[in-house]
């Protein structure tokens, strides 16, 4: 699963984007879905839990918590920016 | 129509019929900083028959490197002034209504509601939230543009009932959430091309012609000139949008709605009774509490509201200054008149520095 990060969740986790193998252990478990993934990711990045807004999107759409997602799927983490 | 705009009323895709479009619309754009030069520059030169500038700020050296109409001999000088000159040499043709002054809400509805299209070319959060209630509230589509270090982000949100930015982003972010480019920096550049990007967005709203970006955010990086665009759908819950919220800046972004936990613990040495309200579960209050604390859980907060003396300063406090941040915004919104002082980093920075 390829996880692209946008906006301060670059800065956070570091890089641009995150490979997660499916032996982690997040990908152990069936059926996950995006919520499930953003607590993984949180516990693993604590400053992505104070994001108050973070848009989550799958291969290209925007996904509420309860969406399923598969190893094959492309995530993207997008918080608000506000410069201009 | 003048021999001036042949080089598009020859486009066949545009024409005389888009230029006319054009000259009928009434745009506004929201901040004259890195997003909006480019934004006023071009809508200019195209030939929008009426552009509302909406700006307080004065020229400053460090504007210089992005905002590209401002000269040396412009700092200190109000953007709006340097603007106008700029853009009636540019085009003498053009209404330029000036607006001295920061959006705000007092303002905003009375300043949007006689535009067709609104530019949202602020940089800061409240803007932002304030532009997409005012538009929703008015039914206007907006076009926004943002950004972030080397990334920009660009979206139509109103349009023809489509999404707007609450349905990415339902709550605003704190101050201390997302930095903004004075802390965090942004080359020159960017801000250049996500701003001709909105400008070209608004050129489409208006004259009718492509597909406007609506429904859709575009997620630009410069570093590799990489374009994403991701979908997403209107969000009714986040649209029923009646009145503007009672403050914005005021209540979310002021500095004196937060205090450290330095500041707390002189409180706490000071004064025999401080109202302390530890917005956390009842699981983790008795696990951990702060001498003196009450325990309301952010979920019971309006049921058990009358546990809140509110003729007196009310000091809020959670784990990580999360909840305790949103507990702030609802009750500041429905107790205008009570001081709510929300713990910043909460009980997790009280530990780390006072103990």
């Amino acid at each position: 699963m390829t996880i692209l990060l946008f906006g301060i969740t670059k800065d956070i986790v570091g890089s641009s984007s995150l490979s997660m193998p499916s032996s982690s252990e997040f990908g152990a478990k069936k059926n996950k879905t995006v919520g499930e993934l953003k607590e993984y990711l949180g516990r693993t990045y604590p400053a992505l839990c104070n994001l108050s807004s973070l848009a989550v999107a799958v291969n290209n759409s925007y996904a509420e918590d309860d969406k399923i997602i598969d190893n094959f799927d492309q995530i993207a983490l997008i918080p608000p920016v506000s410069g201009g | 129509m003048s021999h001036r705009y042949i080089r598009q009323t020859i486009l066949k895709d545009f024409g005389v019929q888009g230029q006319q479009r054009l000259a009928n619309a009434r745009v506004l754009v929201v901040g004259l900083g890195g997003l909006g030069i480019p934004v006023v520059q071009y809508l200019n030169a195209m030939g929008i028959g009426t552009l509302g500038l909406v700006e307080q700020d004065v020229v400053d050296i460090t504007n210089l490197q992005r905002q590209v109409l401002y000269a040396e001999k412009d700092i200190g000088r109000p953007k709006l002034e340097v603007i106008l000159e700029k853009l009636q040499a540019q085009n003498s043709t053009t209404n330029l209504i000036p607006f001295g002054t920061f959006l705000n809400r007092e303002n905003a509805l009375r300043i949007i509601t006689d535009f067709d299209v609104i530019v949202d070319a602020s940089d800061n959060f409240a803007t932002r939230y304030l532009i997409n209630d005012a538009c929703i509230i008015l039914n206007k589509p907006f076009v926004y543009g943002a950004l972030h270090d080397f990334e920009g982000q660009l979206s139509v949100f109103n349009y023809k009932n489509g999404p707007s930015y609450r349905c990415l982003f339902p709550s605003m972010p704190s101050i201390n959430e997302i930095p903004n480019c004075n802390e965090n920096g942004v080359l020159g550049i960017i801000p250049g091309i996500v701003g001709n990007l909105q400008a070209l967005e608004v050129v489409k709203v208006v004259a009718g012609v492509g597909e406007v970006l609506s429904g859709k955010l575009l997620l630009y990086n410069g570093l590799n000139n990489s374009f994403v665009t991701i979908n997403f759908d209107r969000q009714p819950k986040y649209c029923d949008i009646t009145n503007l919220q009672s403050s914005y800046e005021d209540a979310i972004c002021s500095p004196e709605h937060y205090l450290s936990a330095e500041e707390l613990q002189r409180s706490l040495d000071n004064s025999s009774s401080i109202q302390l309200v530890d917005v956390r579960t009842a699981e983790e209050f008795e696990n951990y509490c702060i001498p003196g604390s009450v325990n309301i859980p952010l979920d019971s907060l309006e049921n058990q509201i009358h546990k809140i003396d509110l003729t007196d300063k009310v000091y809020l406090i959670c784990q990580s200054g999360k909840r305790s941040e949103i507990a702030l915004k609802n009750l500041q919104e429905q107790h205008p008149k009570t001081v709510f002082l929300s713990i910043f980093g909460g009980i997790n920075q009280f530990l780390a520095t006072c103990s």
